[in-house]
């Protein structure tokens, strides 16, 4: 990674300062040898219409405060967030910053929506960032007034003279401050977050007025003048080849401006091979595609089925794993000897990420360079697919980073942009590339599906002593170096250090994976979010083997060793007082155990720790007789550290996540025959509506010394587990498929 | 293609486009009014909606040629300045995330005040019930639906 960390801090020159163009005070980080960044910087574009910002601070004469915000927004909140770090330490008022979206830039370091990591890797730089800018126009005021620097304070936009009671503006500053020396960043101190201003309260989301009046904010809203409109018809089954097309008819269809063949590459997530219809309007282009026919060689996945990848998961589970990820004591002799033993075999299928707003990207190729506009939660993985596949030189290719109407790690990938970007070098104009919502669903870079074949054993105690997990996953064939391996898909490997796996004296996990054409990225809390139902469910089957109440067991497993260290590629040291606390918190949020409930209705609980958060859930849940669920009620406990950023924002990331959870749970579903996708689009690939999420769901921010970490992600994968053990306290029924619909749950 | 002459948001405008092109694509291509969003195609998400005649329609799949003379209103002309109350209310609990779904959830929103101005959580599920929000705002959408309710009957009281 190349994030600037202030760990390197040494390393780089910390803090560059210049003139704007029209005045003002410019701030900005940038890593040792991004020397373009600096000299664009200091020698910023003439004129206001077309600059560039290129800095995170600007600060004009009129005393308004510029931000840019450098991470893809998606949903997250993240353009409100971090510039508020900015903005509290250099003591501005909310009112006067304006946050601009940055374009993908090396100034920027690392600019990528994914992993949670966005608060985590910017947190602390951001502070020192508005901290230096506001030691700078302390110091320019106290030159102005001809008084000692100790005498002035900043807040509220800007500087006061204690003594006087005298006070300057930020605009009236920035000329003195923009000539002074920047401050070394080991000396700049932050505040006391005491003393905090914005962080922690709650702040609506910037572009919410946009959002509300439906102004273009998103990149399917990106309009050019001259722009054409652009469909990409790619293989129903994955790694198809066009063996012909009918272009000649497509190209006489009314609107249409061309139709060509893209050979593509065999990359399954890079540019697929396809054709473009470009015409006129999005609705000629997508007419003309309903007369396209292409004969398609449909290659070697087109007898792959979701029945097929069942039986052969099934006949792996009978064999030993391909791989051993864990093994600790000696599982077979303690099944042998355990007072009661449990075996369950759980399964989840492909899903679709469905963000709301499809894949779409604008591009313009025009005298060698590629201009493009795209919703992405990774900007440079575009640029770099572009560059690797088109050829075009990297510092050819600008990208604009738009709004993005959801993510949920679909827009990591690339693959869309890479499209626009080879129709747009056939085409002598800008051109807007849109999926339908059934391009969308069936060529996603899906969640992988899963087989869990799990064994576990309690000794008389009623103690885990016993667990082990075949895991079959599913792999893409993917070629580097002439070379064909097989890898399994973002979220499709376990760790050995998966809970509980570092926790039971014997420990057998195994993975076993099944090749297949389909797919496969990161979709939202990647692993963890089926790992942790998976896993809390069938510690609930067995704490109930054993008698014994779920959490109670829950906390015997995790012990009382303050921390376990970690050993895999997930081996981040497991605090195990973190999640002892939050447990603990939201057990007695929610009357854990002091409750009663009728049969059809009942509480389940579950933790998991992902992202660097420590999250515990408890759900209650109502099962008609008729089997229908009804969500009553999520207490959630977090755990991310010393900070919440945004109340309101981190408020709304933890109920979308059980909003996110529960749908997930409930109802999609993708299956595969004769290689393709069946499903297409939200009749038969139902999402969660508004009546069936929860009525209530109380957060708790449990608040510790720890550093600050992200929300987008940690706080989905316990609800699932939670819920259905609810269902399972409710009913006695077991839910071990995924979706919900698999599972009878009448009763009585 | 055939010429067509439009009464949007209370402007006479005039497009040409085939008879089957559904309004969304001439909403967005033709006349750049963006935030009509396209989600299914297929009237399940409620991105989309408009109202015609003050009534909620999925604009992706109305064909342009069976609009006439029907008043369409859109997200841009459901209030001259943006300060519905749904729109304030939207603003002030913060709902939206992503927020590609937020502008079809309020023209259903909406008609739904309109219609029943003191709305039960039961009411606002049914109304609400063809509008996805992918992010899962579901909860604020409910208090936003709440809290424009109180905000329109203070303006009333106020005009009083």
């Amino acid at each position: 990674m190349n994030a600037p960390d202030l760990a390197s801090a040494g390393r780089r020159n910390f803090l560059r300062q210049s003139a704007a163009a029209g005045g003002g005070l410019v701030l900005g980080f940038y890593l040792n040898g991004t020397t373009q960044a600096v000299e664009r910087l200091e020698k910023p574009a003439a004129g206001g219409a077309g600059f560039k910002p290129n800095a995170f601070i600007r600060i004009g004469h009129d005393g308004i405060v510029t931000l840019v915000s450098k991470q893809p927004e998606i949903g997250q909140g993240i353009k409100t967030s971090l510039p508020t770090v900015i903005a509290e330490e250099l003591e501005v008022s909310w009112k006067d910053v304006r946050i601009v979206q940055g374009d993908l830039d090396p100034a920027y370091g690392r600019q990528s929506a994914g992993g949670s990591t966005s608060t985590p890797t910017n947190y602390e730089d951001f502070r020192r960032l508005g901290a230096a800018a506001r030691l700078m126009l302390v110091e320019a005021a106290a030159r102005s007034w001809k008084v000692p620097v100790g005498e002035c304070f900043a807040a509220d936009s800007a500087v006061h003279h204690r003594p006087t009671k005298r006070k300057l503006g930020y605009g009236q500053l920035v000329d003195v401050a923009a000539a002074l020396p920047v401050p070394d960043p080991k000396n700049v101190q932050v505040k006391d977050p005491k003393d905090f201003k914005l962080l922690g309260k709650r702040i609506g989301g910037v572009d919410n007025h946009q959002v509300v009046t439906g102004q273009p904010l998103f990149g399917i809203d990106t309009q050019l003048p001259g722009m054409l409109y652009a469909v990409f018809e790619k293989s129903p089954v994955f790694g198809g080849k066009i063996r012909s097309a009918n272009l000649d008819a497509i190209k006489a269809l009314p609107g249409v401006k061309d139709a060509f063949v893209i050979a593509g590459t065999d990359d399954l997530r890079g540019l697929l091979p396809g054709v473009a219809i470009v015409a006129e309007s999005t609705w000629a282009a997508w007419s003309a595609r309903k007369q396209l026919q292409v004969d398609w060689d449909e290659g070697r996945f087109a007898d792959q089925s979701w029945s097929g990848f069942v039986a052969e998961a099934q006949r792996l589970s009978k064999r030993a794993g391909a791989s051993v990820l864990r093994q600790d004591g000696d599982v077979g002799a303690a099944l042998a000897g355990a007072a009661k033993t449990v075996e369950a075999a759980y399964s989840y299928p492909f899903i679709s990420h469905a963000s709301f707003e499809p894949q779409n990207c604008t591009a313009h190729y025009k005298d060698g360079t590629l201009e493009l506009w795209a919703p992405t939660q990774n900007p440079a993985a575009g640029q770099e697919l572009v560059t690797a596949t088109l050829g075009i030189p990297k510092d050819k290719v600008v990208l604009h980073i738009t709004r993005s109407g959801g993510g949920f790690g679909r827009r990591l990938s690339a693959d869309y942009i890479v499209e626009a970007a080879a129709i747009a070098q056939r085409v002598k104009a800008p051109v807007k590339l849109t999926w339908t919502r059934e391009d969308d669903l069936r060529h996603d870079h899906f969640r992988p599906a899963g087989f869990h074949f799990l064994r576990g054993g309690v000794d008389a105690k009623g103690r885990l002593i016993a667990w082990h997990n075949h895991f079959v996953t599913f792999a893409n064939p993917v070629s580097r170096d002439g070379k064909t391996s097989l890898v399994p898909g973002s979220g499709g490997s376990l760790s050995g250090d998966e809970f509980p796996g570092r926790w039971v004296d014997n420990c057998l996990l195994e993975q076993s994976a099944i090749e297949c054409g389909v797919p496969m990225g990161p979709w939202r809390a990647p692993g963890s979010c089926v790992f942790a139902w998976v896993f809390h469910s069938f510690i609930d089957e067995l704490a109930h083997a054993a008698g014994r109440d779920p959490l109670e067991f829950r906390l015997d497993i995790l012990g009382d060793k303050a921390i376990v260290a970690g050993s895999g590629e997930r081996g981040t040291p497991y605090d195990v007082s973190r999640m002892r606390r939050v447990l603990l918190h939201v057990a007695d949020k929610a009357g854990w155990g002091r409750k009663k409930f009728p049969k059809g209705q009942g509480q389940g609980i579950a933790f998991h720790f992902s992202h660097r958060g420590y999250i515990a859930q408890v759900a209650e849940v109502t099962v008609a007789k008729d089997g229908s669920l009804k969500v009553d009620r999520v207490v959630v406990a977090t755990d991310i550290g010393a900070q919440i950023v945004n109340l309101s924002g981190a408020e709304n990331q933890v109920e979308g996540s059980v909003v996110d959870g529960l749908g997930t749970l409930m109802f999609p579903e993708l299956t595969i025959e004769r290689g393709r996708i069946v499903q297409g689009n939200f009749n038969d690939y139902p999402l969660i509506r508004i009546a069936d999420a929860p009525p209530k769901i109380e957060v708790h921010f449990v608040k510790t010394d720890y550093p600050v970490t992200g929300l987008g992600e940690p706080a989905l994968p316990p609800l699932a587990p939670a819920v259905c053990n609810a269902i399972f306290a409710a009913t006695g029924k077991r839910v071990r498929q995924f979706p919900l619909s698999r599972t009878d749950l009448r009763w009585g | 293609m055939s010429k067509y002459t439009l009464s949007i948001n209370g402007h006479c405008r005039s497009v040409e486009a085939a008879p089957e092109t559904p309004l969304l694509w001439v909403l967005r291509d033709s006349l750049s009014l963006l935030g009509t969003k396209y989600g299914c195609g297929i009237g399940q998400c409620g991105a989309c909606t408009i109202h015609l005649n003050g009534v909620p329609a999925r604009a992706c799949m109305t064909p342009v040629s069976t609009v006439g003379r029907k008043q369409v209103t859109t997200i841009e002309g459901l209030d001259p300045q943006g300060e519905h109350p749904l729109q304030r209310a939207w603003k002030e609990l913060d709902v939206p995330q992503c927020g590609y779904c937020q502008a079809g959830q309020i023209m259903t929103a909406a008609v739904l005040l309109k219609e029943n101005p003191r709305p039960s959580d039961e009411d606002i599920d049914g109304a609400m019930a063809g509008n996805l929000c992918r992010c899962g705002t579901y909860l604020r959408i409910r208090k936003g639906i709440h809290r424009a309710a109180e905000l329109a009957a203070a303006d009333k009281k106020g005009r009083k």
